[in-house]
């Protein structure tokens, strides 16, 4: 597979992506019309009361006098330079917020996302090996008891023993802003931070993975390739480590590139339990000053960032599995 | 070759899921009447622990934890159920049409349930709550729209599979009506994936309301679990049992759903089972 092959393999799934985030903005639009009091009105109730003219004016100024249709055009033409609008409550542009707590986000995403693979595979893998043992019933039973296992609620039991009772972590945010550690020391501060919310949010996600790569890891092992690989002779090891985990990995990188929009819609609540400064801190914030523009500007950035991890898990299979042909 | 029956209640499995499940319809059913007082009432003074006039003790304004059990029980179970029931009709709807008449519907129906399966769904029923305003019946509408996406799946699956099935030809031959022919030859085949798809929703569709009751998103004026957990959340170092208890009601009913939906698939696919 040349290099440019791929290159127009990501062009085309790139121009796939359009739709979808046309539809996300549409949708915003359609759910920022359905939403009760437009901005005016907010404003006016702000100011304690106005005069219908000066309400009037300020819609004029917002160009919601204009026809639904021009409104919707004149969103989409602002999201195509970025422009999300301004949140009022927050007195900054909502761009400005977003990517001040897309960090955060990140990082809670991709330790979440490290744990609970490397965690949920080899968990999976070793039942597979152990299968119908008493140490294969304990890891799926673990697996199902995690899988049922509120995101929330087991958040705060974290908290609630590892900090409240044994104080060994902290309880919340995500450094320790009094203490001015710098360099090696902050790193050390935040990683602290990070153990409780990473082990919450990745609770739900390895159980999923244990289970999947469980049962991938069976269902190949009784495939025609492995018999083959033992009639000519390879070791049980050989076999395992260099055929079967291989194909049995690959439903798993598929799943985990689906359950991403799972993630951040999981982040809200853990976010919020940890009071960790990311995105769905600032969407649950957003929420309860009922910051319209400031929620949807999540969600839309929301959306974007789950089609591109798509296409980047899409990129990676291409190159995992060279069965499959692209171009 | 043993029976459905026999298959299903012969696992351990779905005895202990279906044992849990009966004590929570029971209390859910007759709430009312095991708690007759207003959940949200003030019988005692605030955080008495638990004890034998309060099982569970009281919460941070003296209401009985036992109270808003039984009663968070059913609102957590209806709102869950009649969600899973709006998904599953829609689902099935849109699968079934989309699997029947393939083309162009096909490809437009299909387009639309990637997208909503694309979309981060918690994040659009926070969105969809929010803009419509808390009530039982937005966080139906909510949960629904989040979760009919695999219903329409697995539906437009089986469809295709069957659809092309002799019986189903021999229908269309008689001029049986297109209505007809998916009520009576082809939906009753995708009964049993379908089945098994809606009771593990049934399960996420508990986790997603006791969530969104959590974030303070939930019914208003109803007690449910999620919002214990949500009010009791501030008392953790002096009450903990006040968030502990009812996350493992949450916790305990989930996975019993989630025991009994695996039963059913290993008694509906037997040759599946041993996987």
């Amino acid at each position: 597979m040349g290099g440019s092959a791929l290159a127009r393999y990501i062009v085309r799934r790139l121009l796939q992506t359009i739709p979808v985030v046309l539809g996300v903005v549409v949708l915003n639009f359609l759910l920022l019309q359905l939403a009760p009091g437009d901005l005016a009105t907010v404003l006016a109730g702000e100011a304690g009361g106005a005069p219908k003219e000066y309400i009037d004016q300020l819609r004029q100024r917002f160009g919601q006098d204009q026809p639904i249709l021009v409104q919707l055009y004149n969103y989409l033409r602002n999201l195509l330079v970025l422009d999300l609008g301004y949140s009022f409550r927050q007195s900054a542009p909502v761009l400005d917020l977003l990517l001040k707590r897309l960090g955060p986000t990140l990082l809670l995403m991709g330790a979440t996302l490290l744990i609970s693979l490397l965690v949920g595979v080899a968990m999976g893998l070793l039942a597979a090996l152990w299968v119908r043992t008493w140490k294969d019933n304990v890891i799926s039973v673990a697996a199902i008891i995690f899988y049922a296992t509120p995101l929330f609620w087991i958040g705060l039991m974290l908290i609630l023993v590892f900090s409240i009772k044994l104080d060994w972590l902290p309880t919340s945010g995500m450094e320790d802003v009094v203490a001015f550690n710098e360099g090696f020391a902050r790193v050390v501060d935040i990683g602290r931070h990070l153990v409780l919310p990473t082990i919450t949010l990745s609770m739900f996600y390895l159980a999923l993975y244990a289970r999947l790569m469980r049962a991938s890891m069976l269902e190949q092992r009784g495939l025609d390739y492995v018999t083959t690989a033992r009639a000519k002779g390879l070791r049980e090891r050989q076999i395992i480590t260099r055929h079967v985990f291989r194909n049995a990995l690959l439903p798993v990188v598929t799943m985990a590139g689906i359950q991403f929009g799972s993630l951040l819609g999981g982040s809200v609540v853990v976010e919020s339990v940890f009071a960790w400064p990311g995105l769905g801190q600032l969407a649950y914030q957003s929420l309860f000053a009922r910051d319209f523009n400031l929620l949807l500007g999540i969600f839309f950035l929301s959306a974007c960032l789950v089609v591109i991890v798509n296409l980047v898990v899409d990129v990676i299979y291409v190159l995992l599995d060279p069965r499959i042909r692209i171009g | 070759m043993k029976t459905f029956w026999q298959r299903f209640l012969g696992n351990p499995r779905v005895i202990i899921g279906v044992g849990w499940l009966t004590v929570v319809l029971i209390v859910a059913l007759f709430a009312n009447f095991l708690a007759p007082r207003d959940p949200f009432s003030i019988v005692a003074s605030p955080f008495i622990r638990p004890s034998s006039a309060y099982w569970l003790g009281t919460d941070s304004l003296g209401r009985d934890v036992v109270a808003g059990l039984m009663h968070g029980a059913r609102t957590t179970l209806l709102i869950a159920v009649f969600a899973t029931l709006v998904a599953v009709a829609f689902g099935t709807l849109i699968g079934a049409v989309a699997g029947y008449y393939g083309g162009l519907i096909d490809d437009v129906l299909m387009r639309i349930t990637e997208f909503f399966q694309t979309i981060p769904s918690f994040l659009f029923a926070i969105v969809l709550i929010a803009v419509l305003s808390p009530s039982a019946m937005n966080l139906v509408i909510a949960i629904s729209v989040v979760s009919w996406p695999p219903i329409t799946r697995v539906v437009r699956a089986e469809v295709l599979s069957v659809k092309s099935r002799e019986f189903v030809q021999a229908a269309v031959v008689a001029g049986q009506r297109d209505s007809a022919i998916l009520l009576t030859q082809v939906l009753p085949n995708t009964l049993s994936p379908l089945i098994v798809t809606g009771s593990l929703l049934v399960a996420t569709a508990i986790l997603v309301e006791s969530a969104l009751s959590f974030l303070g998103l939930g019914a208003p004026n109803q007690m449910s679990w999620g919002f214990m957990i949500g009010a009791g959340r501030s008392f953790l170092r002096d009450a903990w049992w006040l968030v502990t208890v009812p996350g493992i009601a949450i916790l305990l009913t989930v996975l019993a759903i989630n025991l009994v939906g695996e039963g059913l698939n290993d008694a509906l696919n037997p040759r599946l089972a041993d996987l």
